[in-house]
């Protein structure tokens, strides 16, 4: 029907297995990262919430292509060799760092600040007002963002098939060169990511929905 | 290994940095504009909630919404080609850009729309104002005022895509780099000056945004806070 051969399809479905680890490393990597800049940015002293934010703000005001190119050819000039896969997984970390580090400043800050002065009085230490009275009530306000943007984590791993990495996108350019079929392939490789995206972006909205956060 | 930065050699090529770079504009200008008018389109045809309208835009901006801007734009010019519209490489670059952020907008739009108060909208129909004049003086007024914040970040963002239309090798200010690093080697030294030039257009971007959000929307310049 496609008029791709099975191998050509298993080879889609092999670089769309390798999108979905991608998306995972990014989302681990990226999250511990990101955690840290959202605490950073909100317990820290002065000049270390200012250097979180800075960070925030390069990374943001980059596009990922050039995050991406940069530890790819970046890491080779400090002298480590690295494959692929793992500079593709660095430039996503530091990149999905800096959107989830925000996303979780607000919902740090979105928790009423009575909470915290209530756990003081309370004589809690720091970890365990954060662990305890903050963190259970963020984790609820940030579920639905970063569901949501997991969405573009999964999107943007396509990114990474221009330093080499074959995940989907890659894989779908080396079966077009062989074929010259575009319209086929890369319809059916938007399909695969429609497949993953949009149960997320739908699940993100229900959280949403009914969290309510917004109207409480 | 002890790596030493060296600009000079990237930076001989300035004048294809600018140009680059006035290809971006370029396009993320073009990208936004027809954009807007799309996504505003889109978004009024969503909040209709009924007829088939509503259902195509509906459909549209999530297969638009959950899908990569690098397969949208392998599809308009690969895709498209192959079965038989060709089209240039900037056509192409506009195109697919376009049809992107008109999803993302048509969605901030949406919520815009959805955040006027029902009764200011019975009070216009009282008054017997046509469907066209409540659109244009009571809704999106201060839908769009509401979500300006979001929509510049949206085109700020947009912008910051654009360097994926290097894929096919629309000149812009990231496939110039890619041409002079091939042609000096100095990779990191390159893309360094070029996200350099990204920080500055994404800062010239806001500023211009918010200039023009308070050139707009008068009642924001007036009293200094959002709607």
């Amino acid at each position: 029907m496609t008029g791709l051969t099975p191998e050509q399809l298993l080879f889609l479905l092999r670089g769309f297995g390798w999108t979905i680890v991608l998306s995972l490393l990014a989302f681990a990597g990226g999250g511990v990262l990101g955690f840290a800049l959202a605490l950073t940015r909100v317990y820290a002293a002065r000049p270390l919430r200012f250097a979180a934010m800075l960070y925030i703000r390069l990374i943001q005001g980059t596009p990922l292509l050039i995050v991406l190119f940069l530890t790819y050819f970046g890491l080779p000039a400090l002298g480590l060799v690295v494959d692929p896969l793992v500079a593709a997984a660095i430039g996503l970390s530091i990149y999905v760092s800096a959107y989830l580090g925000e996303i979780w400043r607000g919902s740090l800050e979105a928790v009423p600040r009575t909470q915290e002065e209530a756990a003081i009085c309370l004589a809690l230490k720091w970890h365990q007002r954060l662990l305890h009275v903050i963190l259970p009530q963020a984790v609820k306000i940030a579920t639905p963002p970063t569901v949501g943007f997991m969405v573009q984590i999964v999107k943007n791993t396509s990114l990474a098939s221009t330093i080499g990495f074959v995940e989907l996108v890659r894989a779908g350019q080396m079966i077009n060169n062989a074929t010259f079929r575009p319209f086929i392939v890369f319809v059916l490789i938007a399909a695969l990511y429609f497949a993953v995206c949009y149960p997320l972006s739908a699940w993100s909205q229900r959280l949403e929905r009914s969290f309510d956060v917004g109207h409480r | 290994m002890r790596y030493e930065l060296d600009f000079t050699a990237p930076l001989v090529y300035w004048p294809d940095l600018l140009l680059g770079a006035a290809t971006t504009v370029g396009l993320s200008v073009t990208a936004t504009v027809l954009g807007f008018g799309l996504g505003v389109v889109c978004a009024v045809a969503r909040s209709g909630r009924t007829g088939a309208a509503a259902r195509v835009a509906g459909a549209y901006v999530e297969a638009i919404r959950n899908t990569p801007l690098l397969v949208q734009i392998f599809i308009v010019y690969f895709g498209l080609a192959s079965v038989g519209f060709k089209i240039g490489v900037f056509t192409a670059a506009i195109l697919a850009l376009v049809i992107n952020v008109g999803a993302y907008t048509g969605e901030i739009v949406r919520a815009g729309i959805e955040s006027v108060p029902r009764s200011q909208l019975e009070a216009a129909q009282c008054l017997a104002l046509s469907r066209w004049h409540v659109l244009r003086h009571v809704v999106l007024p201060p839908a769009i005022e509401r979500v300006w914040p979001a929509l510049t970040s949206q085109y700020v963002l947009l912008m910051l895509a654009s360097s994926i239309t290097s894929q096919i090798s629309t000149e812009e200010l990231t496939a110039v780099a890619n041409r002079i690093q091939s042609d000096t080697f100095r990779s990191v030294e390159t893309y360094l000056i070029v996200a350099a030039a990204y920080l500055a257009l994404s800062l010239l971007m806001r500023v211009l945004f918010w200039a023009a959000g308070s050139f707009a929307f008068p009642r924001r310049r007036r009293l200094g806070v959002p709607l």
